[in-house]
């Protein structure tokens, strides 16, 4: 095994020459091949049902069931144990479900083989073909499936280009950077048109740089194509950014589905509040539920405001705010404006991260809050100890049952 | 593939003086063992040959060719080679699936079989050899067990044959290309296999575009070695082999022990150890011998 930190060293070179060189080449390619083959494929409707997996005692995968719509982007988001990496394995074949299925296009697919199966797959570790080259890789798929040479020829040139490695064609596979094995993979991945593709952590061994710019790349392509994705990850921030919708996975279990904006904006829970970054979560006792508002006194007697779900019930809950919707005022005064929750407290420390500054202000009686203010002109850090004021919009915090 | 995480003094210590590795002191022993034990008498051997031959250069340069082109050398050149090609292509048929099994079971099955391959390993070529002859003999396991099946009507001639020198060596052999096998097939990852699967290629396909030629190169190891073996085996073919099926190795016992010719002797040795040193060197260039033993 080729530890991560050589690999690195190498990294930034070959991109940098790729990103360079790529461009021009594959303009020129553009205008001497012919159109592509078929430039969308379209995806296919995949519905989970009950999808449950057990090893021994422990249930990894316990009734699983979404709905994928053709073309969409959908990932399965969760820590490592959760088991997302087990439910696309039941999708791809490879793992056989204790119960549940899989239907593609309204077809239950539990009796075909991995192999009958015809969606594209990228692995975490890419799986390259060591001994093939970059074309042979590229076309092992249609090979696979008996084409016509001219057909796959036509096809992988196509292929290659789309994800800009025409150059590198005849490379053995074994000399590429991470990043350009990665693409090879993608491509191996969609060169047959497949109707979905499943993507597990694909791009988990790439560094931070590189990991953007393909987030961008295989959104762009899956677009282009108009293809299904399956997607795993533990990164949030390459799930919001790639994803139509998101699947929180945690125990075996889905706890939320939705947009991006809507699961970062309004988790079900404490633990989608938690995942999908940075949360506060005071808590403290649900009072009356009135229309949209509820209330929610904090041991100190302090009353908040904030919307609420539908599952918060009168007793033990959380009022969650994301840190970056706090404003943080220097002094004492309390807001009288209905619409806005205000809190007093004491800066405990600041933190610079660079774009902005992070506080963390002790309160009385709750846990210290945590405050993102934007490291913008003129803002200079409070000093440790000062008296200041939260105060943010009770349309935009949220209260969450407390967790169990 | 090793990263060093140096503290600053050890790396301030590894470029201000150039680092000296005593670790080839270890070596020394049997260094000095292969040397004394190996080499020199193999030297001395073939140097005798020349000292004592008593005759002008060009005396023994037609003796010698005598020899090399003579029917009994031929004839044992190719028996010796068709006998090892047989036997590396059986001993592979047979080892394959083997290896492959053991790279994949698990459980009680494996510990059986790396037994039953590993065991015989330590005991003498010569009682395994016996062993055989019991089995298949006349009146032998083999055929007394068939005759009582009613399979045959008269026993086979399994052994004192060209027959039983390939079962016997094929047997002894087995391990060399199990092992190898094994280590290779140990070493292709398994993703590729669900990979290739994943992608829409069958189980056949699977196996002949990316499993065996991920193997390959335990095959040529382990033919390689078989092959090496089997050009200098002597007492297999002597015990289970009838009078066609003399190997070089036993042309030159007979030089020894019976005609007392030693230069003939050194000179089929030579011969021998040269076209094992050539198998070798081809055995060198595609095989990475430490990561046979396992080292990464």
């Amino acid at each position: 095994m080729v530890g991560p930190e050589p690999r690195e060293s190498q990294f930034h070179m070959v991109e940098m020459d790729t990103v360079l060189e790529q461009r021009p080449t594959r303009a020129v390619v553009a205008g001497l091949v012919t159109p592509a083959p078929i430039a969308r494929a379209g995806g296919s409707a995949i519905e989970l049902r009950g999808l449950t997996k057990r090893y021994g005692e422990e249930t990894v995968v316990d009734t699983i069931a979404a709905s994928i719509a053709p073309g969409e982007f959908f990932s399965l988001l969760g820590p490592s144990g959760s088991g997302k990496t087990t439910t696309l394995m039941m999708v791809a074949g490879f793992v056989h479900p204790d119960g549940g299925t899989v239907l593609v296009d309204g077809r239950d697919i539990a009796a075909v083989p991995p192999q009958k199966r015809g969606f594209g797959m990228v692995f975490q570790n890419y799986a390259i073909f060591p001994h093939l080259n970059v074309f042979e890789n590229i076309a092992f798929p249609l090979r696979a499936r008996h084409w016509a040479k001219d057909m796959i020829e036509a096809r992988v040139s196509w292929a290659l280009e789309l994800v800009q490695l025409t150059r590198f064609a005849d490379r053995d596979a074994r000399q590429l950077s991470g990043g350009q094995q990665q693409r090879v993979a993608l491509a191996r991945a969609i060169v047959f048109h497949p109707p979905l593709v499943l993507m597990d952590e694909p791009l988990g061994a790439l560094d931070k740089n590189l990991r953007f710019e393909m987030q961008v790349e295989i959104k762009e392509i899956q677009q282009r194509l108009g293809m299904t994705v399956l997607y795993v990850t533990h990164d949030q921030e390459e799930a919001m950014s790639m994803s139509d919708r998101i699947a929180i996975m945690n125990r075996g279990r889905i706890y939320q589905v939705g947009p991006p904006g809507e699961v970062y904006e309004r988790p079900a829970n404490p633990f989608v509040a938690r995942f999908l970054g940075e949360a506060n979560l005071i808590e403290g006792t649900v009072m009356a539920k009135g229309g949209e508002v509820a209330r929610l006194q904090l041991p100190s007697g302090q009353e908040l405001r904030a919307l609420h779900t539908n599952s918060c019930v009168a007793g033990r809950g959380m009022l969650f705010i994301r840190p970056e919707r706090v404003e943080i005022v220097p002094g004492t005064a309390a807001s009288g404006d209905p619409g806005v929750n205000a809190l007093a407290g004491n800066v405990r420390r600041c933190s610079f991260l660079g774009n902005i500054l992070r506080y963390a202000v002790d309160l009385e009686g709750a846990a210290p809050i945590t405050v993102d203010l934007q490291n913008a002109a003129g803002v200079g850090p409070l000093p440790t100890g000062a008296p200041v004021v939260l105060r943010w919009p009770v349309s935009n915090s949220l209260i969450l049952p407390a967790e169990a | 593939m090793a990263i060093t995480v140096a503290t600053p003094g050890a790396v301030f210590e590894a470029t201000s003086s150039a680092p000296r590795d005593r670790t080839f002191l270890l070596m020394l022993p049997s260094l000095a063992m292969l040397i004394f034990l190996f080499l020199v008498p193999l030297a001395l051997f073939f140097v005798r040959t020349f000292t004592e031959f008593d005759g002008s250069t060009a005396e023994f340069v037609e003796q010698a060719r005598d020899l090399l082109l003579s029917q009994a050398y031929l004839t044992a050149l190719g028996t010796t080679n068709w006998i090892s090609l047989i036997v590396t292509v059986t001993v592979l048929l047979i080892s394959y699936p083997i290896a492959y099994y053991l790279t994949t079971a698990a459980g009680i099955g494996v510990h059986v079989v790396v037994l039953s391959i590993v065991l015989p390993y330590f005991t003498s070529i010569i009682v395994r050899t016996f062993s055989w002859m019991v089995l298949l003999g006349e009146h032998g396991l083999v055929n007394d067990l068939l005759l009582a099946a009613g399979l045959i009507n008269a026993p086979l001639s399994l052994t004192y044959n060209r027959l039983g020198v390939l079962i016997g060596m094929s047997y002894v052999l087995l391990p060399y290309m199990v092992l190898t096998l094994y280590a290779a097939m140990r070493s292709i990852d398994p993703s590729l296999l669900r990979a290739s699967a994943g992608l829409g290629a069958s189980g056949f396909y699977t196996f002949r575009r990316v499993y065996f030629p991920l193997s390959l190169p335990g095959v040529l190891s382990g033919a390689l070695i078989v092959y090496i073996l089997s050009i200098g085996f002597f007492i297999t073919p002597a015990l289970m082999g009838g009078q066609h099926d003399i190997m070089i190795a036993m042309l030159i016992d007979r030089a020894l022990e019976v005609a007392v010719d030693w230069p003939s002797a050194a000179l089929m040795s030579a011969t021998l150890l040269l076209v094992t040193l050539a198998l070798y060197a081809v055995y060198y260039r595609i095989t990475d011998i430490r990561r046979l033993i396992g080292a990464r």
